[in-house]
């Protein structure tokens, strides 16, 4: 029973493919063509130079390969250190959350609350919280002997204080998924686990993990994307800095784009960021799908 | 079989509690001190002289920090958002969902790749196309642009797959169309979907730093995102003037959360299975 005309789900699927082809499918192809001209905003010509713009990238004499490749530096010190802390400590606070306890809806929500605040906020609030010298961490590590720590203004500080803040803002979010992902595996693969005497760790090696992976690739690759977005964190709590160090390439990327108004230059920096991305993405799905063998 | 939790277990709670808890406090706190205290070695942990000064000043500076202003922008641009996106998305969600047509499939892959195109991607081509829509440092910019996310069409074409087919079969013998099978019996049964993606567009648009930083120049157009780096700007040394700000960010969020929290972690939950 079809029940509808042919031209009916083309109807439904207007209003949505409009949108989509406007400012999703145009842009991402507009983005290219960019990328192949020299596209400086307040130039009235905008020439076409070929992969001029990306061979500018690689040549290390070029005034944008630098600043570009600091970023890419940052953003990959960044995505390194803290990809792995933005999987496992969620998957750890989902296993707390899956055993029953009185409170638990209630502290589940607590733990999601910080993701709702966006980073704007989040961002003032750990600049205030990390200074160095009026900053509360500092005073409270004091208390213990700890002399005072750069955390916004020294390495390695900074990248240890940006990826404990995104971890601090998101560990909800991922730990959220992780727990939908807990709650499907069957009860009875546990039992048959404990008839055959596996203990803690090992029903969680055999079973829980496994069952996981699934959603592990998922959170994986959402974390990765969320990484390599890096940029309100940065801005807000150290600026970039020390020096340009922890400058991401999507800071770049927008200075080169919105400040220096060389926007094809700037296409060119995001989607070779982006070809990176898909590198790093499929060697992760890879190696993930060799574990499983 | 289910073991009572240990006292080890409760500590471990607790404390995490505390890591989420007495960040939002400190911030809260710091609103309230004056400039001098709000540097003191030590730090002191209750204001000794509460004074609303910092309030005073990212409220009713007017002119020059309109705090008010950009929450109301916020939660304008938000909802109207959100609207564009259930709307859109419940549409074309139904069409993927119970339809039958030629390239069900690969419109359905292609929209569902464009989720892990990332987003910076579309940051220079789509400020051009604000430009040329002349769009830049309006309302659209913030409304429009983000609505043509995948994640709402994949999300609720998903639940529209669960709704059973015998509920459709009653109107379909008695000749009702495909636009009165959508309104009158897959809506009302995707309520809670419905107020899910809501939710999740209406939070993640109200979130959101990047955009509203490039596309809005006005002082009195920016989003509280936005406003907020500019109010750090403006107040580099003067904490509770920023504490203040961020606090009047963060507290409407906050409260909306504790009502909708359901609907905002159950969506989470959602997205990441059966995906």
């Amino acid at each position: 029973m079809r029940g509808h005309g042919r031209a009916t789900p083309y109807l439904f699927l207007a209003p949505y493919l409009v949108l989509f082809t406007v400012f999703v499918l145009g842009p991402a192809v507009f983005g290219l063509w960019m990328s192949l001209h020299d596209w400086d905003f307040q130039l009235p010509g905008k020439p076409f130079v070929g992969l001029q713009n990306y061979k500018d990238l690689f040549d290390p004499l070029s005034a944008t390969a630098e600043p570009f490749w600091h970023g890419m530096r940052a953003t990959g010190i960044f995505t390194i250190a803290s990809v792995p802390f933005l999987v496992a400590v969620p998957l750890g606070l989902a296993v707390l959350l899956n055993r029953h306890f009185p409170g638990r809806t209630f502290f589940r929500a607590v733990y999601f609350a910080p993701y709702v605040l966006g980073v704007a906020v989040i961002g003032l609030m750990f600049r205030y919280i990390l200074d160095t010298t009026f900053g509360i961490l500092n005073a409270f590590l004091g208390i213990f002997g700890v002399p005072e720590i750069g955390w916004t203004t020294e390495q390695p500080y900074a990248f240890v204080a940006l990826v404990a803040v995104t971890v601090w803002w998101t560990t909800g979010f991922n730990a959220i998924i992780y727990l939908a992902g807990l709650q499907d595996i069957p009860a009875e693969q546990y039992e048959a686990a404990e008839l055959d005497g596996a203990n803690g760790w090992q029903k969680f090696r055999n079973v829980t993990l496994p069952g996981l992976r699934p959603v592990t690739v998922f959170i994986v690759t959402i974390t990765l994307l969320a990484s390599a977005n890096m940029f309100g964190q940065a801005l807000l709590i150290t600026q970039g800095g020390p020096g340009d160090t922890t400058t991401t390439a999507l800071m770049v990327i927008t200075d080169v784009g919105f400040s220096q108004f060389r926007m094809g230059q700037a296409a060119a920096m995001s989607y070779l960021l982006a070809l990176c991305l898909a590198v790093v993405a499929l060697i992760t799905f890879g190696l993930m799908r060799e574990r499983k063998s | 079989m289910r073991r009572r939790p240990s006292a080890a277990f409760w500590v471990m709670v607790v404390l995490l509690t505390l890591l989420v808890v007495v960040p939002l406090l400190w911030m809260v706190i710091t609103s309230f001190k004056s400039v001098g205290e709000a540097q003191a070695d030590p730090p002191t942990l209750i204001p000794q002289e509460p004074s609303g000064r910092a309030f005073g000043e990212v409220l009713t500076t007017g002119g020059q920090n309109p705090v008010l202003r950009w929450a109301l922008n916020s939660f304008a641009a938000a909802s109207l958002h959100a609207v564009l996106v259930v709307v859109v998305a419940s549409m074309a969600g139904y069409a993927l969902a119970r339809m039958e047509f030629r390239f069900k499939k690969f419109i359905f892959s292609f929209i569902l790749l464009t989720l892990f195109v990332p987003g910076f991607v579309f940051l220079m081509p789509n400020y051009l196309l604000m430009d040329n829509l002349g769009w830049l440092d309006t309302f659209w910019a913030l409304v429009v642009p983000g609505a043509a996310g995948a994640f709402g069409v994949f999300f609720m074409r998903q639940f529209f797959l669960a709704i059973p087919r015998e509920l459709e079969e009653v109107a379909l013998i008695d000749g009702a169309n495909a636009w009165t099978i959508f309104t009158r019996i897959i809506l009302p049964n995707a309520r809670p979907a419905l107020a899910t993606l809501t939710v999740l567009s209406f939070l993640a648009n109200w979130n959101d730093f990047v955009w509203p930083l490039f596309v809005l120049f006005s002082p009195e157009r920016l989003t509280l995102p936005a406003g907020l780096s500019l109010l750090q700007g403006a107040y580099t040394t003067d904490y509770p003037v920023i504490m203040a700000g961020a606090t009047v960010a963060a507290v409407p969020v906050l409260i909306l959360y504790v009502f909708v929290q359901r609907y905002v972690i159950e969506g989470v939950a959602r997205s990441g299975i059966k995906g």
